[in-house]
């Protein structure tokens, strides 16, 4: 029995973000993080590997070499072992293709009856929530996105699905991929133990030929050129002309609201 | 699926709209998008198509019309009565797969963006997330460049007979803009953000005048994986930010005496005409407000008519997902906070002292 977690190295976008002349990221100037949902998939793994110590839990990340800091921090968080999955040839990948080279290094390591997939609903830097469900799809798994609460009986998973408005409970049987939200639970810190031994657990890296070979993976859509979409252009966000300060005093504010009230703004 | 070849462009026409209802009632989102798609089918010259999936729920076809779908397809089952991820992909990627349409708009709502990227992976397409706005032709996607961003539009090259469509979105949490295109497959899918397209106004004439198709749903239940137990709405009432004309949104600089300045936020609100309260990240994530009251990147997109912030410095994630509101009040203790940058009017100040004098002067504001 597996818990399989996907994350992803992000840029701290709560930080100072640096955008080159070009208008891209300037991805080299800033502080990297674990993606925030992505913790919250790895405690639901290591919460339900609590509960069933037999259960082995494999954090998968594509990424760049960097990368590698991050798997070792959730190995000592808890997680039994880590893929790094990493190659010139998927760098640039949209979602489509990403979660092509991770459903095919999934399918690499091997999917049981009764293993589990994690994701982090998304990351911060895309915000696009798609690669998760792409992924179930790859796989041809079912999914629950944007999961509140997960209990697990047997090879069944009983899952509170958020909704805007309130929630739905879905049934689901394994294998099946779960994406979790930062209302599942809250991740546990590493501990001395955990640093101690990470460096002792199994570590391994897929590069392109560990998956040229994968029948999930189409060699012509992946990485920069292959993906299906694109970035025509792309710009820095329209920055707003300062507007008016206004004294804080009584008159002040009230000649402020006496002239909206007479432009009928308010 | 392997019969369906999706990179001969010329054999996909019109625009799609994916229609979300959720027990019989449809999702605002929806006839935004239909507005929005309009404008897309008309600069195409193609036909708009509502896509309506559910169970009873003909009767909401036609009202698709008077948005601006010529047609709707209309996919009635009690297997869709509620939504699961394999129905609904099921019967969507049927139907693209044997009309074949060149754009697909999905609403991206919690249901949107689990089946929108379920779709696009089955029908072997891209797929862009919560965009912002939508173009087809180059000459009005230039003018909007022109209008929201520094690029030195006229110095680029265009080829002005592009007719695909270009979807623009905020990434790394609003500190940058993207253009997405999707060149080479079809059909060109897009989750749209609620709240950021212009709804039309309900137009009876086209309303009547809609076609309304019922497509042949077929589905078992060996074809959905997951079982709905139950479904349930949230008791509390519901925070409608999007529909509100007067948000009141307080920050962390109410966490000198939080209750006092929820307080101070709800009388503001009141007193500028039944607004409704807004909150920053970090408001939220102290659990000082719900999240369905959080404003930004994670939260929601509003443009309302005002837009008070009280106490909230203005993090880009903030900026991104208010600074199309109409008129913009900040209130600030610190002269340097970015929210300045884009309020109309800003007060440097306590709010616990500010606010009162703004109650003051509205009491005696003859409106």
């Amino acid at each position: 029995m597996k818990y399989i977690v996907c994350v992803k190295q992000v840029p701290d976008t709560s930080g100072k973000v640096a955008v080159k002349a070009d208008g891209t990221m300037d991805r080299a100037s800033m502080a990297t993080i674990i993606n925030p949902d992505d913790l919250n998939a790895v405690e639901a793994a290591l919460s339900l590997k609590d509960a069933n110590p037999d259960a082995k839990v494999v954090v998968v990340s594509m990424g760049p070499p960097p990368a590698a800091k991050m798997l070792r921090e959730l190995l000592a968080m808890g997680a039994d072992e880590a893929v790094l999955v990493s190659g010139r040839e998927f760098g640039g990948s949209d979602t489509f293709a990403t979660s092509q080279i991770l459903a095919g290094a999934i399918h690499h390591m091997g999917i049981e009856e009764d293993d589990v997939i994690f994701c982090g609903r998304q990351a911060i830097d895309g915000d696009t929530a798609q690669v998760g469900p792409q992924i179930a799809e790859k796989l041809n798994i079912p999914q629950v996105s944007y999961a509140a609460d997960i209990r697990k009986e047997g090879n069944t998973l009983t899952v509170k699905r958020m909704l805007e408005d309130g929630y739905m409970t879905i049934q689901v049987n394994t294998p099946c991929l779960v994406t979790c939200i930062k209302e599942l639970n809250t991740p546990r810190y590493m501990t001395v133990k955990g640093i101690l031994e990470c460096d002792k657990k199994p570590y391994t890296v897929y590069d392109f030929n560990t998956l040229k070979d994968e029948p999930l993976i189409e060699l012509d859509t992946i990485g920069l050129k292959g993906s299906p979409t694109n970035v025509y252009k792309s710009f820095s966000p329209p920055v707003k002309g300062a507007g008016q300060m206004v004294a804080a005093d009584q008159a002040s504010i009230h000649a402020l609201f006496k002239g909206l009230a007479d432009k009928h703004i308010i | 699926m392997s019969q369906f070849v999706n990179t001969d462009l010329s054999a996909f026409h019109g625009v799609w709209v994916f229609c979300e209802q959720r027990e019989g009632v449809m999702n605002q989102t929806s006839f935004e998008l239909l507005s929005e798609g309009r404008k897309l089918a008309d600069d195409l010259g193609v036909e708009l198509c509502g896509v309506l999936l559910g169970s009873n729920v003909g009767n909401l076809a036609r009202t698709l019309g008077g948005y601006g779908a010529d047609k709707v397809y209309l996919c009635d089952d009690p297997k869709l009565s509620n939504y699961t991820t394999d129905a609904y992909t099921k019967v969507l990627c049927d139907l693209v797969v044997e009309k074949k349409p060149e754009i697909v708009l999905i609403g991206a709502t919690n249901i949107g963006r689990d089946l929108g990227p379920r779709c696009a992976a089955r029908l072997h397409t891209g797929l862009t997330a919560d965009a912002t706005h939508l173009d087809i032709d180059v000459a009005k996607y230039k003018e909007f460049l022109r209008s929201t961003s520094t690029m030195d539009v006229d110095s680029m090259k265009w080829d002005m007979n592009d007719k695909g469509l270009k979807m623009t979105r905020p990434a790394f949490g609003g500190h940058l803009m993207a253009t997405i295109i999707c060149p080479r497959f079809r059909p060109q899918m897009s989750t749209v953000r609620p709240g950021v397209m212009k709804c039309a106004e309900f137009d009876a004439a086209r309303a009547e005048a809609c076609v309304v198709e019922a497509c042949p749903v077929q589905l078992t239940d060996a074809d959905i994986k997951t079982k709905v137990l139950e479904v349930v709405k949230e008791a509390k009432a519901a925070v409608d930010l999007l529909g509100a004309e007067v948000i009141v949104a307080v920050g962390h600089g109410i966490s000198k005496d939080v209750t006092k300045g929820l307080e101070l936020a709800q009388k503001l609100a009141d007193a500028l005409g039944g607004g409704v309260l807004g909150a920053s990240r970090a408001v939220v994530d102290e659990g000082w407000l719900s999240a369905d009251h959080q404003v930004g990147q994670t939260g929601k997109t509003v443009r309302p008519h005002i837009y008070v912030a009280l106490g909230i410095s203005g993090a880009i994630q903030h900026k991104a997902g208010m600074q199309d509101s109409e008129y913009i009040i900040a209130v600030n203790s610190n002269a340097a906070a970015p929210i300045f940058e884009v309020a109309d009017y800003g007060i440097c100040g306590d709010l616990y002292q500010v606010v009162p004098m703004m109650l003051d002067a509205l009491s005696s504001i003859e409106r």
